[in-house]
């Protein structure tokens, strides 16, 4: 929801030249990290461990061997896409990292669209996009046909009540284009209005019966009881969103697995604060729930969600400025290492807009199924003359 | 392995004679377990104490040093695998290569670039630590001229050849200067460690991708009686990367929670591998560069030797390092109070914002780079933005009337014109009440000062 209220922000700029596309995203970010510094400082180091992982004992003196630990928990496997879409798995580890045991699912990155053309959006965006911005179901084509996307996300933006208002009907006649454009598992994505989300939710739900899309999101700030019976009555799964907080995402996972949810269908949206804007506080949360979860933690034991877009609204990432080099450059890359870093602590998808951002983070985010040393690697043993220049 | 006070207080002298400039011993201990205090500070120790505790207060990953003077860098000490635990130390050092096949004015024009690197954000300046020297030609003259070349540069430099012979010819340039050697492997290392010893030089293992090698050679350096080590298990590219991940976070497991000394060193990444028969063009195998970068200092590389030098590529790294290696104990806030920027007289505009540190330092560069001239009175809201502190409450009309008060802005200026941050729009009207003063409400990101001011000043 915060990169919603960025992209609604960018929305009211949109005659702007593309310098000012992003000038209140800085405030946005501040706004969604400081709960974080205000939480997590000072109390970082008394995490609760419920059940520590085992530490296996010192091998005799001279033999190397691999520090494989058991973990007491498993993080639920969530099914995204099911009816008249093709099926995509989230989480299932039982492990920290794959030389411990590779995980079973690999990290997936989900390509953002829009239910309204987006002038605001990022020019090196726009670039591959600008076609097809009229209509969500051409825009989400062009990402699964031309840039292999697994899964889409569908950002009801124009349901916003400052944007263009448009009903919960509307909201589900998109939904139901973009179902009939393609045939990958879909997140849907409310405009990040409180009071309205839920009712859209429940309405895109309902036209989305039985499709097992991911329903973004359920937060304390909202009515996250419809949300959750939304997705219970039309068979999807739920995200849900807390504030770089342990605690805060610990209640409200619990309160929506008293609304009758499992793990099974939750996944975890931990809040990505970009590189440079705050990226260590969500190192911090992700690496701690992550580690609660395999220690035992039932109330984490759920994949977790990445807005990696929010990357975009870093200032080096977009700032024209010809000391730092190109903004077509930066761009992608701001993208992907925030994505990086957040896949490196166990985030499971990846909500992302750049086409080479994704496949790089794809790339990376493959190996983590396989087994340690099964890879064939170049030979590197002669670097130093092998490189050129 | 974290280190509390209670285990350093057990064996301090416990008689708060406060030779160390502490208060107490306790005192001294917290500051020790915090390492902001030299042990050599407490002159009343006695020996066996002495040793126990430099062993306890050692680091899991021993601290090695590259260059001399002022421009030497310190990489490893870490104690935890996880940041939020304690903290990482000594961020790791970022180097680029040049190779000794280059043209004079080729070589002449990239040790220049490395040396000129610089992005400041929040603050700091960011740039890069050492010049690595590649034996490309495999030529010990032309290794030797490179490293003479090079050396004017006044950068720790990483000496990377595995010929002996080309080693030691540039060792005796350079070997008074600590440079880090580059490497030693199964095929040279008496010849190697031979050199590490005699020129007291750091020296670089570089085992691809076969751990338990990589211990048994580690523990032919040591027992040597080399100490200061550096581990490159390898670094691979494309699928590659998943192996160089494994063992990255296997060494420093070993490391940390085995205490095991064959691997208790910093452990070397090597980006520039990357640029290696790529088949992409110049700026996806840059970003593909950095990726690898940022991969492994996301999982305990300690130093890493990137290729590409364009400044697009290094800024997201630079920026990685900065993030990650801030302190996460420390509040990140700065001092309230009042900041002058540019010629300020009596008639220069007064700014507000909070004390918030990301705040403050992107109000900082932009007014720096708009070469404003203002005071800036930076208000305590106990580390908040503006927007969370007005909601908070900490930015009400009482907060910052008391800081237009006793910050002595009254004595500075001849007007009473306070602009605050644009995300203070709805605190305006109380402020002027309580203040008196007139409140103009300024842009609400502060990349727009300039123009405000321009427009409205
Ligand atoms: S010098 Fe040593 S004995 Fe004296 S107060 Fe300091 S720590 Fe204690």
């Amino acid at each position: 929801m915060d990169k919603m209220m960025q992209l609604l922000k960018l929305l009211e700029k949109t005659d702007y030249i593309e310098i000012n596309e992003f000038r209140m995203d800085f405030d946005e970010l501040e706004f969604h990290l400081m709960p974080a510094v205000q939480q997590i400082v000072g109390k970082t180091r008394e995490e609760s461990i419920i059940g520590k992982e085992v530490i296996p004992s010192t091998p005799a003196v001279g033999e190397f061997v691999p520090p494989v630990h058991e973990y007491p928990g498993k993080i639920a496997e969530v099914q995204l896409g099911a009816g008249t879409r093709q099926t995509v798995y989230l989480g299932g580890q039982r492990a920290l990292y794959r030389f411990e045991e590779p995980q079973p699912n690999p990290p997936v990155v989900t390509f953002d669209v829009f239910d309204i053309p987006m002038p605001g959006l990022p020019r090196p965006i726009r670039e591959h996009f600008s076609d097809v911005m009229d209509h969500p179901g051409d825009w989400a084509k062009k990402a699964v046909h031309d840039f292999g996307a697994n899964m889409v996300t569908i950002h009801l933006i124009g349901t916003g009540p400052k944007v263009m208002d448009k009903s919960p009907k509307d909201a589900a006649a998109d939904i139901e284009e973009v179902l009939q454009a393609v045939d990958v598992p879909l997140v849907i994505g409310g405009s990040g209005d409180p009071k309205k989300d839920p009712i859209v939710l429940e309405k895109a739900a309902e036209a989305a019966e039985g499709e097992r899309c991911l329903l973004a999101s359920a937060n304390l700030d909202l009515d996250y009881k419809k949300v959750a019976k939304a997705a219970l009555d039309y068979n999807h799964a739920v995200l849900s969103w807390a504030i770089t907080d342990v605690n805060m995402q610990k209640t409200l996972n619990r309160y929506l697995m008293k609304e009758g949810l499992k793990p099974e269908d939750i996944v975890m949206d931990p809040t990505t604060c970009a590189l440079g804007y705050g990226i260590e506080f969500s190192v911090d949360v992700i690496t701690r729930t992550r580690l609660a979860a395999l220690r035992g933690d039932k109330d984490l034991q759920m994949p977790m969600s990445s807005g990696t877009t929010n990357a975009w609204g870093s200032r080096e990432a977009w700032m024209k400025k010809d000391e730092w080099g190109p903004t077509k450059y930066r761009g992608p890359i701001w993208e992907i290492i925030t994505g990086l870093t957040m896949m490196l602590c166990g985030v499971d998808i990846f909500m992302m807009l750049h086409p080479l951002s994704v496949q790089i983070l794809k790339e990376i985010g493959d190996t983590f199924t396989r087994n340690y040393l099964t890879t064939k690697v170049p030979d590197i043993s002669e670097w130093i003359t092998q490189l050129e220049g | 392995m974290i280190v509390t006070a209670m285990d350093v207080y057990k064996l301090l002298p416990k008689t708060n004679c406060g030779i160390c400039g502490e208060a107490s011993c306790m005192a001294f201990a917290t500051k020790l377990s915090e390492k902001e205090m030299e042990l050599s500070l407490c002159t009343q120790m006695m020996d066996e104490e002495l040793e126990k505790l430099k062993n306890i207060l050692a680091p899991a990953v021993s601290e090695v040093t590259i260059g001399t003077g002022d421009k030497a860098i310190t990489i490893g000490g870490d104690e935890v695998l996880y940041r939020y635990e304690l903290t990482y130390y000594n961020p790791t050092a970022l180097v680029v290569d040049v190779s000794d096949d280059l043209e004079e004015s080729e070589l002449e024009e990239r040790v220049k670039t490395i040396k000129d690197t610089e992005f400041e954000r929040t603050g700091e300046k960011l740039t890069l630590d050492a010049i690595a020297i590649r034996n490309k030609s495999g030529n010990s003259e032309k290794f030797v001229e490179t490293v003479k070349k090079v050396k004017d540069a006044n950068l720790p430099l990483l000496l990377c050849s595995f010929n002996p012979d080309s080693m030691k010819a540039a060792l005796k340039i350079v070997g008074s200067d600590r440079p880090l050697i580059y490497a030693t492997t199964e095929y040279n290392i008496e010849e190697m460690a031979a050199l590490a010893l005699e020129y007291d030089c750091p020296i670089t293992l570089f085992i691809p991708n076969d751990l338990d090698k990589m211990k048994e050679l580690s523990n032919v350096l040591r027992s040597k009686g080399i100490k200061d080590i550096v581990l490159d298990p390898g670094t691979f590219v494309d699928a590659g990367i998943g192996d160089s991940l494994d063992n990255f976070i296997m060494i420093r497991r070993q490391a940390i929670e085995e205490n095991d000394e064959d691997f208790r060193f910093p452990i070397m990444g090597v980006p520039a591998v990357t640029w290696i028969s790529s088949k992409e063009d110049k700026v996806t195998t840059g970003m593909r560069e950095a990726t690898i970068a940022a991969t492994l200092m996301n999982k305990y590389a300690d130093i890493l030797i990137m290729h590409g030098a364009d400044i697009w590529e290094l800024i997201p790294v630079l920026t990685l390092r900065q993030s990650l290696y801030t302190d996460p104990r420390k509040p990140q806030a700065v001092d309230p109070g009042i900041y002058e920027f540019g010629d300020v007289n009596e008639n220069s505009p007064v700014l507000m914002t909070t004390n918030f540190a990301l705040t403050y330092y992107t109000v900082e560069g932009d007014l720096k780079s708009g070469n404003v001239n203002c005071y800036l009175l930076v208000l305590d809201t106990g580390g908040r933005a503006v927007d969370v502190s007005v909601a908070g409450n900490q930015l009400n009309a009482k907060s910052v009337t008391d800081l237009i008060r006793n910050s002595g802005i009254e004595n500075g200026v001849n007007h009473q014109k306070l602009i605050i941050p644009g995300l203070a729009a709805p605190v305006s009207g109380e402020i002027e009440d309580e203040s008196g003063w007139e409140v103009m409400v300024g842009p609400r990101d502060s990349s727009g000062i300039p123009d405000f001011l321009t427009e409205k000043w």
